[in-house]
């Protein structure tokens, strides 16, 4: 039996955007890489701008994130892909373009490009996914790593005195007069997916504005790094990770602040 | 009478900087990314004043290595980009260029080549010669590599390395130094809009629906895939030498032959006239291609010639592309000075006639 014919009759409610391709994602069960890709073709795909987009995929766990993303991507070198990124949107500036990061990547080897980028106002939207380690090398401390957290390369625990405070790069930028939406999301409930997309969702409608970066922090989790199944990484997640990174706006533009409108 | 006028009017006198910068935007070039550095600044500062007023792009960027990755976007993007730098400034770039040469990305960055290693001097230098040709960055790649001697080739060469570029996929180097990027002459600038642009199917404009999507990257996880890109660049790479470029100067009875290239050609072509007064042939190869290197009519002389004289502004880098293109067939000797110093055409040919002197004393030992 195929599978068409085993939905013959039934009425379709939900589908594999067609701005996904049907290669299966690689992610770890329970990461929210999967999560935050879907979210961020459903949105392209929803608002058909799949031909305008134009994506920028890391070096981290998401480096391939071309081969899931139906739409013209480039891959940057490590820490590079907000220059890349600007690259882009300067050459074509009616285009959506955006960069998908991880910590390591973004907050740590790439954090001259991330501030400059967002300093300078590009037009384009950056995505963050914070899972406080580095996945893709196989679990090493990464700059959001929280004080005490056990990893590969901090074995006794993140100690502050020898290797200084988890970065809340995202509040760094949200001082930025480049920076036009500054939010916090994550993936671990289905209000906070449904929260996320809206995100997403506004940081495109923006970037048509010409007003500055839009920038959207996913704070998510690492079971395979941080040894946990992926429940327990949840866990672990809302009662460490939030507490230090916690969700909401930390920026929003003046007149959705008039609106009295809060994402968080 | 209106032609010549038209001329006159045209050949102007220019930094060498100044000259490459007016070109670039002769060329068409639709981007520039770069950060400042002596002695190559002017071309950053003159692209800030004029792009904008004639619809190019020009974005000072927070580093080197930004800028390169911003080349890299931009190119993957379809535009016609470049970059210029001097030596410190082009080794942060080499991840990038790397990167760059292997998503096959067409693109001219500049390196105004200063003295090293380190922070180095401001002063002239051609220490990046090995930097330049064999690659720079990781991995098996090699940049195109035009080394201009005048302000009229710094002019020139922005459209012979664009054309090059563009026609292989591949990013294009034109390797000058501190004297000639500050020095002026008099230069006739090309013709603006000539350089068409060629069709970029590959490049990451937005899919259309009844495309495949476009991907840049220098991604290739299996070792099959990456050994096969490695294969279609080394194939590039051989096709490349057609693009030999070089100049002979007073080689017709020569007896000896130095090899020189950029300025250090300037002053082997002084060398030339004096060594000629005293009745000693000397003749000059200067290599325009740096890569390709011009092996084949390097080796043609072993025959004509007693011995080769390599100058250069550093310890003998380009040496060893002579040696190996003479393949032991000939002595070749080297002369050069590091650090920003330049050589003078006395002291060029003091070099020669010390050789021609031990040559002689070891020719009659050994009873040649
Ligand atoms: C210049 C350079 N340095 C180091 C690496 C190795 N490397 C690959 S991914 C990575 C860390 C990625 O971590 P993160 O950005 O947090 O993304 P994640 O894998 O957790 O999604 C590192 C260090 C590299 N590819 N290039």
């Amino acid at each position: 039996m195929q599978i068409n014919d085993s939905i013959e009759g039934l009425e379709l409610v939900y589908q594999r955007p067609a701005t996904l391709t049907d290669t299966p994602f690689h992610y770890c069960p329970g990461c929210g890489h999967g999560v935050a890709h879907k979210l961020l073709m459903e949105v392209v795909e929803e608002m058909g701008i799949q031909e305008n987009t134009i994506g920028v995929a890391p070096v981290g766990c998401s480096v391939f994130a071309y081969h899931y993303m139906n739409i013209d991507m480039q891959e940057a070198a490590h820490g590079r892909a907000s220059a890349v990124a600007t690259g882009i949107k300067r050459v074509l500036p009616d285009k959506f373009v955006f960069s998908y990061q991880g910590d390591g990547d973004l907050a740590a080897i790439g954090t001259a490009e991330t501030i400059h980028t967002v300093n300078r106002g590009e037009n384009i939207l950056i995505v963050f996914i914070n899972n406080g380690i580095y996945g893709m090398t196989g679990g090493q401390m990464a700059p959001t790593t929280l004080i005490g957290q056990i990893t590969s390369t901090s074995p006794y625990g993140r100690d502050e005195k020898l290797i200084g405070y988890p970065l809340k790069i995202t509040d760094m930028i949200a001082i930025l007069p480049g920076a036009f939406y500054v939010t916090r999301q994550s993936v671990n409930t289905a209000g906070n997916v449904r929260k996320l997309k809206k995100a997403f969702q506004k940081s495109f409608e923006f970037q048509k504005l010409n007003k500055g970066t839009c920038f959207i922090e996913v704070v998510s989790n690492c079971p395979s790094g941080w040894g946990m199944t992926p429940v327990e990484a949840n866990k672990w997640m809302e009662e460490n990770m939030f507490p230090y990174y916690p969700l909401g706006d930390l920026k929003v533009p003046r007149t959705e602040k008039e609106k009295g409108s809060n994402n968080a | 009478m209106d032609q010549t006028l038209e001329l006159i009017r045209e050949a102007r006198l220019m930094k060498g900087n100044e000259a490459l910068a007016e070109a670039a935007i002769r060329a068409g070039v639709q981007a520039y990314f770069g950060y400042p550095i002596t002695p190559q600044s002017e071309i950053l500062e003159y692209l800030s004043r004029e792009m904008p007023k004639r619809g190019g792009i020009v974005l000072q960027a927070e580093s080197e290595l930004a800028a390169i990755n911003m080349i890299y976007g931009a190119s993957g993007a379809g535009a016609r980009v470049m970059t210029s730098s001097s030596s410190p400034g082009i080794s942060l770039m080499q991840e990038g260029l790397s990167y760059i040469a292997s998503a096959q990305l067409p693109c001219l960055v500049v390196n105004v080549n200063r003295g090293g290693p380190g922070l180095g001097t401001i002063q002239p230098s051609q220490g990046d010669y090995f930097q330049a040709t064999k690659g720079g960055g990781h991995g098996d790649y090699h940049l195109i590599v035009l080394a201009p001697a005048s302000v009229q080739e710094m002019a020139d060469f922005v459209f012979d390395a664009i054309t090059l570029a563009e026609k292989y996929r591949n990013p294009a180097l034109i390797l000058a130094d501190g004297a000639l990027g500050q020095m002026m002459e008099k230069v006739e600038l090309p013709e603006e809009g000539s350089l068409e642009y060629p069709e970029k199917s590959w490049a990451t404009v937005g899919k259309p629906k009844e495309r495949e999507r476009n991907i840049i990257t220098s991604l290739f996880i299996q070792p099959e895939k990456m050994e096969k890109i490695n294969l279609e660049l080394q194939e590039k790479y051989r096709r490349l030498k057609e693009e030999v470029r070089y100049e002979l100067v007073s080689t017709d009875d020569a007896e000896i032959l130095m090899v020189a290239y950029g300025l250090s050609a300037r002053i082997c072509q002084k060398t030339i006239d004096l060594a000629r007064e005293k009745g000693i042939k000397l003749g000059l190869l200067r290599p325009i291609t740096l890569y390709p290197f011009p092996e084949e009519a390097v080796a043609s002389f072993a025959s004509k010639v007693d011995f080769y004289l390599v100058v250069e502004m550093n310890a003998g880098q380009m040496i060893e592309d002579v040696k190996l293109s003479v393949n032991g067939s000939r002595p070749v000797f080297h002369y050069g000075r590091m650090g920003g110093m330049i050589s003078s055409p006395e002291e060029v040919l003091s070099k020669v006639e010390e050789i021609l002197e031990t040559q002689s004393v070891s020719n009659t030992s050994t009873g040649r």
